[in-house]
């Protein structure tokens, strides 16, 4: 393990920087409207994607933390889980939802594949991390995702100025959700730094679990809201040159392990930082025990 | 096109923001272990 870091890590590095040859040569074509600006795409959406993906592996931690409290309530989020998998792939096939859909701009074969994968994360997580590992994973998915959601806060105004004319569009849907799942999950940090509360990491899940509603809303409102945003590249109504697709992927799939290995560390630290605050507990419970141990003796003496 | 200075102004934010918080991590690391050290040493 400890050899696998080094190595995935310089594996990482050789991979971003081949995306970033691809974002920034002459392998893909400049945009005829934005110019080379538009370029921004291959670091602003893959952030967005990451961001996404860590807020839902958060939520799905956050949700089995919860139910795990008592047996009845695991089985039920299990099967809800399943329900929803279910439900939504075939649902995606009838004829008047796919009607509906296509009038959307979205392909029922994207959404099925998105809906199959709630179930398939879902017993991933639980699987990998039992017990208070789901804490561990919720809280390191939180913070990471916390950092790919401020680059898009950032590269989607500094793209807005020459495109748009302006830095942001005040009472935009899409933007102005993004920047409350923003301070959502910064508050959700905050909450889990400075409370001392025993229920803090019930509270903290709570809090997951009602910031993830926020993500399908930041995704789903360029379909439903009038916005200056421009329409989804990938199962939806935008349109793309595969040529510039194709990097698009790449600088993703160069982020997903970047943020893999981020995710990793943080995890390690989270788990190192546990183990000092028990070593620090297990100190204090013993200098208690040694300390009226001493004063037995005095207090008896003393009578 | 001027619009050029955009494009790596979002690049190198994109950096500097991902280095920032890499470098917290390597320090939170480093401020952990001590602490495990010392805990060592007291016992």
């Amino acid at each position: 393990m400890k050899r696998l870091f080094p190595i995935l890590s310089v594996l990482t590095a050789i991979f971003l920087a081949y995306a970033l040859h691809l974002a920034l040569g002459k392998a893909t074509p400049t945009d005829a409207q934005q110019g080379d600006v538009y370029r921004i795409i291959y670091y602003h959406v893959p952030s967005a994607w990451t961001a996404f993906l860590l807020f839902f592996i958060n939520f799905t931690a956050s949700v089995q933390y919860l139910a795990r409290a008592k047996p009845s309530r695991q089985a039920a989020a299990k099967w809800i889980v399943i329900a929803v998998g279910v439900v939504g792939t075939i649902a995606a096939f009838v004829p008047r939802v796919q009607l509906q859909l296509t009038s959307y701009g979205m392909r029922p074969s994207a959404i099925a594949t998105t809906v199959l994968m709630i179930p398939a994360i879902y017993f991933l997580v639980g699987w990998l991390f039992p017990g208070e590992r789901l804490d561990v994973l919720a809280v390191t998915t939180a913070e990471v995702g916390v950092v790919f959601c401020t680059i898009v806060l950032v590269t989607g105004p500094i793209w807005a100025r020459p495109v748009w004319g302006i830095w942001w569009a005040p009472g935009d849907i899409r933007l102005t959700s993004t920047l409350v799942l923003w301070l959502i999950y910064v508050s959700y940090l905050v909450l889990r730094r400075f409370s001392n509360s025993a229920q803090t990491q019930m509270l903290a899940a709570a809090l997951a679990v009602f910031g993830a509603l926020d993500v399908p809303l930041v995704y789903f409102s360029i379909w439903f809201f009038r916005t200056q945003h421009p329409q989804p590249v990938i199962g939806g109504g935008g349109s793309m040159d595969p040529r510039m697709l194709h990097v698009l992927l790449i600088s993703w799939m160069a982020f997903l392990c970047f943020a893999f290995l981020v995710c990793w560390s943080r995890f390690r630290l989270e788990l190192l930082q546990r183990e000092v605050e028990e070593a620090h507990a297990m100190e204090s419970l013993a200098g208690a025990d040694a300390a009226s141990r001493a004063s037995l003796p005095l207090s008896r003496s003393s009578k | 096109m001027n619009s050029i200075k955009f494009l790596f102004a979002a690049y190198i934010a994109t950096w500097v923001i991902h280095a920032f918080y890499l470098g917290t991590l390597v320090r939170r690391f480093s401020r952990l272990r001590q602490q495990l050290k010392e805990l060592g040493k007291a016992k």
